[in-house]
């Protein structure tokens, strides 16, 4: 008999190894939203590489946000997609394989920021303006366009706030709304 | 000096003695460079042929292959090859031309987006927008092509840019912030999977393609005897393991041993190198290899718990990984008596299932024993390609890989038509092998132009064809699964393969008799230059065993 056969740990503790115990380490699903946030070379078809891979690969983006940085060579890609859907190691490690994705973080809810930027186009005559305009204070949205007919808002936030701004909204008469689609910044001192 | 001449610098720094391709207007600059460029061209019929001949020298020396083709149409014969490339992870780098940058995107005379036809397909694609940019391409796409997962990369260079004047230097270094391999594989995972090795009753080491790649097949040779693990390959595999041997279960997959995908099933630990768990390994997924678990180790992350979760993931490449799992495991010092109950329950499917056919009575030549006939004429020591269909099944069953680089085919893409120009491509980065196509009678059609080639520029290929008049593996699926309903498989006609070859200028055989094949295969390998050997083999045998698409490995027929 050699020195282990069977059930063994390290060699000289008491630590027991176990075949049965290993568990599977990706390919899971999270089941939560998450929020992807990468820098990649501001070079021509750089977006197509991103949105083609998820349309072969069957990922649906829930939102995507695209702009410079402070470095002009990078652009930043912000995009959130439902963990329920997609084991999210598998997304990103896929877009890891692309030569122009420099860095990819899955940020953690609770150690990142984010906000998304939204514009209401609210039917509103002069009964309702009033109405319309303190619920837009109530979220701290700006008014940026009124006419006699309608009423436009801006309002920045989570997604959990311009989703619930909209519910209250709607009942108004929502003629038209536009999102950026949520970007986010890491907390604290060092870089996202 | 002009950027296609740099081009040129560049290549030959990169080690590149030979180019297939075709040119056109688009890439006219490039072949003026090579006119007396000292790079070896070899003009291809098809774009399709130079493009699968690049892959077939990669795949068979490891280096980088290269292929040349024109703007338009040129670019786009070459889609098919890229995507069996990407498929297959062959190292290959693609240049073609583009229209002048003052056309793109109006349409112009021969203007095809290539870069966007083939973003899904490609590793990685660079579009020259200015000239100087041209040296660092040529070397990241090399870079590219070769290292972590070795795939395709495009070129795309409009003709104006690449006739421009540029200041060329010869680049040392590519930098690229986004492209950094794993290689090493992270030590404490690589000790867990020595313990689990340790541990597991009933191991597997199933190997893939990556074996190969990584030029791993003796490494991986030492960790399958650093104890007697269980050993299987996959159609991509074959060669990375001695085969036949004690420890070798044969190919797993459709039409694997049934030994091979029995022990997959029962086994409590699988050992995964450079293998991605393909559906045509795992058949149904949802009861693939029940009681596994698995150790998986790949170069590329993302094929880890990609189809199957992996329980000790390594990202590394198999020439770094495998000898320090075989250092770990052989310091663990483990006792092999614990592998007695499962040997011998792995000698029992193997005595009664070997890989088997019911060889003719008379004269005629049964597929199975064309191949184990060209073992015999060629020693087991040829580089085979193969084309796509039941002839390429065989000859993965029959011709037992004892060598890696020495079996070329299609695997990931399945694409009729490769046998020639891959034969062709092994050939000139192999001028001292015996090379031999099996062909398929329907996939030889796809690529047969490329026996001018083979003349012309003295490449002495061999092509072999199991001529069965049948496109036939899909003969056999419609005869199993879609009661015998023949539809679109029965060829009819296809050319008297001797006249053709004769028309190419080379030789022309025919067999018909299984006592004379061995001595006529000989025959064919000692005639100087390229010959056509054409064999008549049972029309309607079926490929066995086989697990039918989407059945769990249990559910093997045949
Ligand atoms: C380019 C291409 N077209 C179609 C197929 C589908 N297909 C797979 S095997 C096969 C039959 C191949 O016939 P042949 O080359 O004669 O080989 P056999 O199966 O008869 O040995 C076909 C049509 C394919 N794999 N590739
Ligand atoms: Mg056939």
């Amino acid at each position: 008999m050699g020195r282990f056969a069977g059930v063994m740990g390290e060699p000289g503790t008491k630590e027991v190894f176990n075949l049965a115990d290993l568990e599977a380490a990706g390919g899971i699903h999270t089941g939560r939203r998450h929020i992807l946030t990468m820098l990649v070379e501001n070079k021509p078809g750089v977006l197509a590489r991103v949105a083609g891979l998820f349309s072969r690969r069957g990922f649906n983006i829930d939102t995507l946000a695209v702009g410079p940085t402070d470095d002009p060579m990078l652009s930043r890609m912000t995009l959130t997609l439902d963990g329920a859907l997609h084991p999210i190691d598998q997304v990103t490690k896929q877009l890891h394989k692309l030569v122009n994705v420099i860095k990819i973080r899955d940020l953690e809810p609770a150690e990142a920021v984010a906000r998304e930027l939204a514009l209401f186009k609210v039917a509103a005559d002069s009964e309702t303006r009033g109405q319309v305009m303190q619920f837009a204070e109530i979220f701290r949205g700006n008014v940026i366009d009124v006419s006699k007919r309608s009423i436009t808002i801006e309002v920045t936030g989570t997604d959990d706030k311009i989703e619930a701004f909209e519910q209250v909204i709607r009942p108004f008469g929502l003629i038209e709304m536009v999102r950026t689609g949520e970007i986010a910044i890491s907390r604290g001192r060092s870089a996202t | 000096m002009r950027a296609v001449d740099a081009i040129l610098e560049c290549l030959k720094a990169e080690g590149v003695d030979t180019v297939f391709g075709i040119p056109g207007g688009a890439n006219l600059p490039t072949y003026d460079a090579l006119y007396d460029g000292g790079i070896r061209h070899v003009l291809c019929r098809h774009e399709q042929g130079a493009g699968h001949a690049a892959e077939g020298y990669a795949r068979a020396s490891g280096r980088v292959g290269v292929a040349l083709a024109t703007s338009g149409p040129g670019a786009t014969n070459l889609v098919t090859t890229i995507a069996d490339a990407v498929m297959d992870s062959v190292p290959t780098v693609f240049i073609t031309g583009q229209v002048r940058t003052d056309l793109l995107g109006t349409d112009g005379f021969q203007e095809a987006d290539v870069s966007g036809i083939t973003m899904p397909i490609v590793k990685h694609s660079i579009m020259i927008q200015d000239p100087r940019e041209i040296p660092m391409a040529i070397h990241q796409a090399f870079h590219i092509a070769r290292t972590g997962r070795p795939g395709p990369v495009l070129i795309d260079v409009p003709q104006d840019l690449s006739r421009a004047e540029i200041n060329y230097e010869p680049v040392d270094e590519v930098n690229l912030p986004g492209y950094q391999p794993t290689v090493e594989g992270n030590a404490k995972q690589i000790r867990l999977a020595a313990k689990a090795m340790a541990n597991a009753r009933r191991p597997v080491i199933y190997a893939g393609g990556g074996v190969i790649n990584a030029d791993a097949a003796a490494e991986l040779t030492e960790l399958c005897r650093s104890d007697r693990f269980p050993v299987t390959c996959t159609l991509m595999g074959l060669g990375g393991y001695p085969a036949p041997d004690d420890q070798w279960l044969g190919m797993l997959g459709m039409h694997g041993t049934r030994t091979a995908n029995y022990a997959m099933d029962e086994a409590d630990l699988i050992v995964a190198v450079g293998a991605r768990f393909d559906d045509r390994i795992t058949g149904k997924l949802s009861e693939f290899a029940p009681r596994a678990k698995f150790i998986h180790i790949d170069v590329d992350p993302a094929e880890i718990s990609k189809n199957v979760p992996a329980h000790i993931p390594i990202v590394g490449d198999a020439k770094k990984v495998l000898p320090k799992l075989t250092r770990e495991y052989r310091a663990l010092e483990t006792d092999a008596s614990r592998l007695e109950g499962w040997w011998q329950r792995i000698h029992q499917w193997q005595d009664k299932h070997p890989l088997r056919y019911d060889d003719s009575e008379d004269s005629e030549i049964k597929p199975q024993y064309m191949i184990q006939a060209l073992y015999e004429a060629t020693n087991g020591d040829a580089i085979i390609t193969s084309d796509v269909g039941q002839h390429q099944m065989w000859a993965a069953q029959w011709y037992h890989f004892n060598k890696p680089r020495h079996w070329i085919n299609s695997g990931g893409l399945g694409t009729m038509g490769v046998g020639l120009p891959f034969a062709m491509g092994a050939q000139v980065a192999c001028p001292d092998k015996t090379v031999v196509a099996v062909a398929g009678d329907g996939s030889l059609q796809m690529n047969i132009q490329e026996m001018t080639t083979c003349v012309l520029d003295e490449i002495p290929v061999k092509v072999f064809v199991m001529n069965n008049g049948y496109l036939g593996m899909v003969r056999q699926w419609q005869e199993l699964f879609w009661d015998k309903r023949y539809s679109g498989v029965d060829m009819k006609m296809t050319p008297d393969w001797v006249k053709l070859a004769e028309a190419y200028g080379a030789k022309g055989m025919r067999a018909t008799d299984k006592g004379t094949l061995v001595d006529q295969m000989r025959e064919a390998i000692e005639t100087p230059g390229p010959v056509i050997l054409d064999v008549h083999v049972t029309k309607e045998e079926n490929c066995y065993p086989m697990i039918p698409a989407g059945q769990p490995a249990r559910e093997m027929v045949g």
